[in-house]
C-alpha cells in the first residue's frame, strides 16, 4: 500500500499503477514464499564492488565525460525574475555569433519562476555558447511574486496560478473520533515543528547528450530511470517510444532529483535536430539550485493526547508545506502509520510559490513528517515523564495504521529498539530532558523508521549463458550509487556457483527489460528478485543439460565453480563452457527470463529502523555535535552488507547535514536566491561526521519476494533529525522545532528556558 | 577586484572568466611580461592598464609524460585535462573551488584544478588520477578504497583518492583527526566519509606495511 502511494506520488509510468483498481502490478501472480535462510555463500556477505576499478581509476564514463564526434556545447538562458511578463526575445545577436548552430526560444508570455528557461543555445565550445547567451536580449515587465511560504498564504498574496489560491488541499485522512480521543487524555499538547527547503545538490550537475540518427534518438542522461524517461521525453517529441533509446552507465548522484524527464534533456534533444550534431548540455551548479527540484519546505502543526500509562488517544496534524511551484510533501504516513492509536486526522496542504518546482528527495514526506511527529512523541513521553523508548514500546503495532490495518508481513522494530538502545547505552541518557549542568550539556534521543521499499512487480531481468558458459545478465535499472551492478552480480552468481566478478552485468539502457525508477528504496527487492528467478531458472537448465551428458538424475547435482557436477561421484563432472559443445545442440546463447512476482494480498509491506544518536549541546555558542549515531534498521534480507553498510552511513551523514546545516535562503523583496553554490549552501564535511554504527536486523520477510528483501535506501534517511533534535531536548531541557538547528535557534530556545 | 571598472575590451570577457584567467589579479601584473608573448589588447583597470594575452604555449609533464600545448589565459587547469587531454577522472562540480571534485597533483601537492589557470602549469609536474596507478597496479589508496567501499556514486572519489594520496605521501600514521582534517577540503555528498576515513587508513597500513 506504500509503494502504491509512493509510486503514485512519483507520477510514474502508467505500467505500475493501474488507474481502474488502485493496484500495482494487479495483473501480475503473486511471489511464491520467500526462501528460508539458507547458507549462501554470495549473497548477505560483503562482497566489493565489481565495478570499483573503474571508479578508482577515474575511467568510470560519467554524462559529463562523454564526447562524441562532432559533439555541440548546449547553454541555457534563465529567467533572473520571479516573476515576470516577457515582453520581447531578440535572438539575432546569438544566432549571427561565429560558431553557434542552434538558437531556441523556450518560453514566451510569461516566467514563474528565477531560473526558468527562456532560450537556448547550442555552439561549437562553451565559451562561445556563454558569449551567444549573453548576446539574447529579453525584455521582461516584472510582475508582483511571492517566494516565502509565511506570504504566500496571506489573504493579499500575488496568486501564483491564476486558476487556482496559492493555498491548496491536497491529502487528508480520518479514522476514529479525534474529539473523543482527546477528552480520554490526561495531557493534551499542541505544538507545530519546521523544517527548510533543502536542495538535493548530486555531485553530478543534470547532464545530457543527445544524437539524431535519422528519426532514431539515443540520449546519454544522468538520469535515476532509463524507461520513464525514454517514455516522456519520446511523448515530448511525440515520437514513438520504439525509436528512443536512453542509456545511463555511471551517476554522480540523483536522491530523486534525477527521477523525473529534465527540461535539459528535451532541449538538448531539440538542439540536436536543428543543428545535425550531437548536443551535450551540462547545468551548472546554480542552475541545481535553481530550477532541478527540491525538498518542500513544512509547518507541521500537531495536537496529542495521552493517558498516563502511555496510551495514545488521538492525533491530528496539519501540514503546510511548499513545493514552489509543484505541491509539497505529505508528511501523513509516519504520522498515522507507526503508533498505536485509534483516533487520528491528518490533513497536507500545499502553498504555492513562484520558486522552482519541487522533486521527490531521498524519502520525502517521511523525512520531514519523522522529525515532526517524533520529537512530538519525545515531548509527550515527557509530559507523563516516561522514558521515551518505553513510551515507543508502549505503542508499538503489528498491524498498519496504528494498529487499525492489515497486519504487516514482517517487522523487526522490536529487535532495532534492543540493538540500538544497547549499542548506544541508552541507560546513560539523562532520566529528565536538561537534568545536566555546566556548559557544554550531552543527551541522548531516539527516533522511529517506516518506509515502504517493497519493490515493483513486473520488474524484469534477462540472463544469458553463452556458448562458452560465460553468464551475462541484463536488467534497465540504474546503479545510482548504491551498488546495483554488485547485487545483481552476487544474486546471479549465488544460484549458479560462480564468483560475482565472473557475471557481466548490463544495465542503464532503456533497451533492457523494464526496471522502475532507482528511487523510493525500489531497485533492490525489484531487481534482486527477477534476477534470482531468471538465475534459478538458469540453474535448473544447467543441470537437466548436465544430466543428459552425464548420464545421472538432475536432482543430484549441484553447480559450483562453474561446473555441474555430482557431489557423490566426482567423476560425473562437467564445466558450463562444455554444456553447450557437440553437435547435438547448436552453438547459441541461452536466454532466461526473470520476473519479480505480485505482493501477496493482505498485509502491509514496511521496512522498519530506529537511530539512536548522543549529542554534545554548547549553550553558550549554540552548536551541536553529533558524537555518535546508531543506526539500527531492519530491511529483510541484505544482499551485500558492504553496500547496505554504505547506506547507512550514507543517509544518516546527509540527514545530519539536513539537521544542522542545510537551507535554501531566498530574498524575499528580489525573489532572487542567496547561496546558490557549495560554499554558501552548507552541507556535512568531513569535520562534521560522527562515529556511525550501521546495525541490521538479519531477518527474511516470509511474502515480500523470493528474496525476503526491502530497500534500504531511504530508510537510513528518515529518523536521523527526530533522533537529533530528541538527544538536543535531553541534552538542554528544551526541544529545537525547527530545522536546520543553527546556533542561533539553539540560543534563542536556550535563553527562552532560562529567563523561563 | 569586483570594484574594478573594465573598459569594453574588444573581445568581451565575462567576470567570471577575467577572473579565472587572471587568477585573481596579480598574476597578471607579475608575470604577464615574462610569459605571455602572444598578441594582446589592452584591459584598463583602476591599478592601471593590465595585457590580456590570447593564446600561450605552455609545457608540463602530465602523468609523466612531457606535453606542449597553446591555452588561452582564462582556460583552467580542469578544462584543458578534460577537454584537450580527455583525463576526465578529475570531475566539475562546483566549478568554483569549493569541492575538490577536480583535485589533481602539482608537484605531490593536492590543487583545485578548476581554479588553476592551465598557463601557470608551465614547467610543473601534473599527475591525474589516470595517472596514480601504476599500469595494473592500483596506488594503495586506490585499492583500500575498493575494499572498504569508500564511494557511493564514485563522482567525487578521484578527487578524494588523490588528496588522500598526497597526504599520506606526508603522514603514514594519521590519526581519524588527522585524515578529516586532511579530506576537509573535498566534498561527498552520498555522504560515505565514515567509509572513506575507514579506507584512508586501510591505505596508511598498506604503505606502512609495503
Amino acid at each position: 500500500m506504500d509503494t502504491k502511494r509512493h509510486i503514485d506520488d512519483w507520477e510514474i509510468s502508467s505500467r505500475l499503477f493501474d488507474e481502474e483498481t488502485g493496484e500495482i502490478g494487479a495483473d501480475i501472480p503473486p511471489a511464491p514464499p520467500a526462501e528460508e535462510p539458507q547458507d549462501f555463500k554470495h549473497i548477505g556477505a560483503r562482497t566489493p564492488r565489481i565495478d570499483g576499478r573503474k571508479i578508482v581509476t577515474g575511467s568510470a564514463p560519467y554524462t559529463q565525460d562523454i564526447k562524441l564526434r562532432g559533439m555541440l556545447i548546449g547553454k541555457i538562458l534563465r529567467s533572473p525574475h520571479a516573476k515576470a511578463e516577457i515582453v520581447s526575445v531578440d535572438l539575432s545577436g546569438a544566432k549571427s555569433l561565429k560558431g553557434i548552430k542552434a538558437v531556441l526560444q523556450l518560453a514566451e508570455g510569461k516566467v514563474d519562476f528565477a531560473g526558468q528557461q527562456v532560450a537556448a543555445v547550442a555552439a561549437v565550445d562553451e565559451n562561445t555558447a556563454e558569449e551567444a547567451l549573453r548576446l539574447i536580449r529579453v525584455e521582461y515587465k516584472p510582475l508582483p511574486f511571492v517566494v516565502q511560504e509565511g506570504r504566500a498564504m496571506a489573504d493579499d498574496a500575488p496568486q501564483v496560478y491564476d486558476d487556482r489560491p496559492n493555498v491548496q488541499p491536497y491529502r487528508d485522512y480520518k479514522r476514529g473520533d479525534v474529539e473523543a480521543g482527546f477528552k480520554q487524555a490526561d495531557v493534551v499538547l499542541e505544538r507545530t515543528y519546521k523544517t527548510s527547503v533543502e536542495i538535493h545538490h548530486p555531485a553530478e550537475t543534470h547532464s545530457s547528450i543527445a544524437k539524431w540518427e535519422g528519426d532514431r534518438l539515443t540520449v546519454w542522461d544522468s538520469t535515476q530511470a532509463v524507461h520513464s524517461v525514454r517514455n516522456a521525453l519520446a511523448s515530448a517529441l511525440q515520437m514513438p517510444f520504439s525509436r528512443v533509446k536512453v542509456i545511463k552507465q555511471y551517476m554522480g548522484g540523483g536522491f530523486g532529483s534525477k527521477l523525473a524527464l529534465s527540461n535539459q534533456t528535451v532541449v538538448a534533444a531539440k538542439l540536436a535536430r536543428i543543428s545535425g550534431h550531437p548536443v551535450k548540455i551540462i547545468l551548472s551548479r546554480k542552475d541545481n539550485s535553481l530550477c532541478v527540484g527540491n525538498r518542500p519546505s513544512t509547518v507541521q502543526k500537531m495536537k496529542g493526547g495521552v493517558k498516563k500509562d502511555g496510551t495514545i488517544t488521538a492525533l491530528t496534524l496539519v501540514n503546510h508545506t511548499s513545493g514552489g511551484l509543484r505541491r509539497g510533501d505529505s508528511c501523513s504516513i509516519p504520522f498515522m502509520e507507526v503508533y498505536r492509536c485509534e483516533n487520528c486526522t491528518v490533513d497536507d496542504i500545499t502553498v504555492y510559490m513562484n520558486t522552482g518546482a519541487s522533486r521527490p528527495t531521498r524519502a520525502p514526506g517521511h523525512t520531514q513528517g519523522t522529525f515532526g511527529y517524533d520529537g512530538f512523541m519525545d515531548e509527550l513521553a515527557a509530559a507523563i515523564d516516561m522514558d521515551p523508548l518505553e513510551f515507543r514500546r508502549k505503542n508499538y503495532t503489528e498491524n498498519n495504521l496504528g494498529g487499525t490495518g492489515i497486519p504487516y508481513s514482517s517487522k523487526g522494530l522490536n529487535q532495532c529498539y534492543d540493538l540500538g538502545a544497547e549499542a548506544i547505552g541508552w541507560e546513560r541518557r539523562n532520566r529528565r530532558p536538561g537534568e545536566g549542568s555546566g556548559k557544554i550539556r550531552r543527551g541522548l534521543g531516539m527516533a522511529t523508521q517506516i518506509w515502504g521499499g517493497a519493490g515493483v512487480p513486473g520488474t524484469l531481468a534477462d540472463l544469458m549463458i553463452y556458448p562458452d558458459g560465460s553468464v551475462e545478465i541484463k536488467c534497465g535499472t540504474q546503479d545510482i550509487g548504491c551498488g546495483t551492478r554488485t547485487h545483481m552480480a552476487v544474486v546471479a552468481a549465488e544460484a549458479l556457483g560462480l564468483d560475482p566478478r565472473d557475471i557481466t552485468v548490463k544495465l542503464g539502457d532503456s533497451d533492457y527489460p523494464y526496471a522502475p525508477i532507482s528511487g523510493g528504496s525500489l531497485t533492490t527487492p525489484s531487481v534482486a528478485p527477477a534476477v534470482r528467478d531468471a538465475a534459478l531458472k538458469a540453474a535448473e537448465a544447467l543441470k537437466r543439460i548436465a544430466a543428459q551428458k552425464l548420464e545421472v538424475p538432475a536432482e543430484s547435482l549441484v553447480l559450483a565453480d562453474g561446473k555441474v557436477f555430482d557431489p557423490d561421484n566426482q567423476e560425473k563432472t562437467i564445466a558450463y563452457s562444455e554444456l553447450f559443445q557437440g553437435q547435438e545442440r547448436p552453438r547459441r546463447e541461452t536466454v532466461f527470463h526473470g520476473e519479480r512476482k505480485g505482493l501477496p494480498p493482505g498485509y502491509a509491506y514496511n521496512s522498519f529502523g530506529a537511530h539512536f544518536v548522543e549529542v554534545e549541546v554548547d549553550t553558550e555558542t549554540g552548536r551541536i555535535r553529533v558524537l555518535k549515531v546508531v543506526a539500527a534498521h531492519e530491511v529483510g534480507r541484505i544482499i551485500n552488507r558492504q553496500t547496505a553498510e554504505s547506506q547507512v552511513v550514507g543517509g544518516v551523514t546527509q540527514g545530519i547535514s539536513a539537521t544542522l546545516f542545510e537551507q535554501r535562503i531566498i530574498d524575499g523583496t528580489i525573489g532572487s536566491l542567496v547561496n546558490p553554490n557549495l560554499r554558501d549552501y552548507k552541507i556535512a564535511t568531513s569535520l562534521d561526521v560522527p562515529e556511525i554504527i550501521p546495525i541490521f536486523v538479519d531477518m527474511v520477510d516470509p511474502r515480500i519476494n523470493i528474496l525476503g528483501t526491502k530497500g534500504l535506501g531511504e530508510p537510513p534517511r528518515i529518523p536521523i533529525s527526530a533522533a537529533i533534535g530528541n538527544a538536543v531536548y535531553n541534552a538542554i531541557g528544551v526541544p529545537i522545532r525547527e530545522i536546520p538547528m543553527t546556533p542561533d535557534r539553539v540560543l534563542s530556545a536556550w535563553n527562552q528556558k532560562e529567563v523561563g | 577586484m569586483e570594484k574594478n571598472t573594465v573598459s569594453k575590451p574588444r573581445r568581451q570577457v565575462s567576470r567570471r572568466n577575467f577572473l579565472k584567467g587572471f587568477g585573481g589579479g596579480a598574476l597578471g601584473a607579475a608575470v604577464a611580461p615574462r610569459l605571455w608573448t602572444q598578441e594582446s589588447d589592452t584591459l584598463r583597470t583602476d591599478s592601471g592598464d593590465v595585457p590580456v594575452f590570447t593564446t600561450k604555449q605552455v609545457t608540463f609533464s602530465l602523468n609523466g609524460r612531457s606535453v606542449t600545448l597553446v591555452v588561452e589565459p582564462r582556460d583552467t587547469l580542469l578544462d584543458v585535462l578534460r577537454e584537450r587531454f580527455n583525463l576526465t577522472g578529475a570531475k566539475k562540480i562546483c566549478d568554483r573551488g569549493e569541492c575538490g571534485g577536480c583535485t589533481v597533483l602539482m608537484d605531490g601537492r593536492p590543487i583545485y584544478a578548476c581554479m588553476y589557470p592551465a598557463v601557470r602549469a608551465q614547467g610543473a609536474n601534473i599527475t591525474t588520477i589516470e595517472g596514480l596507478a601504476i599500469k595494473d597496479n592500483l596506488h594503495p589508496v586506490q585499492q583500500a578504497f575498493i575494499e572498504k567501499d569508500g564511494y557511493q556514486c564514485g563522482f567525487c572519489t578521484p578527487g578524494f583518492i588523490m588528496t588522500s594520496a598526497a597526504f599520506l605521501s606526508q603522514n603514514q600514521e594519521p590519526t581519524r583527526a588527522e585524515i578529516q582534517a586532511a579530506l576537509s577540503g573535498n566534498l561527498c555528498r552520498c555522504g560515505n566519509y565514515v567509509k572513506i576515513f575507514e579506507a584512508v587508513e586501510s591505505a596508511a597500513k598498506k604503505i606502512r606495511g609495503a
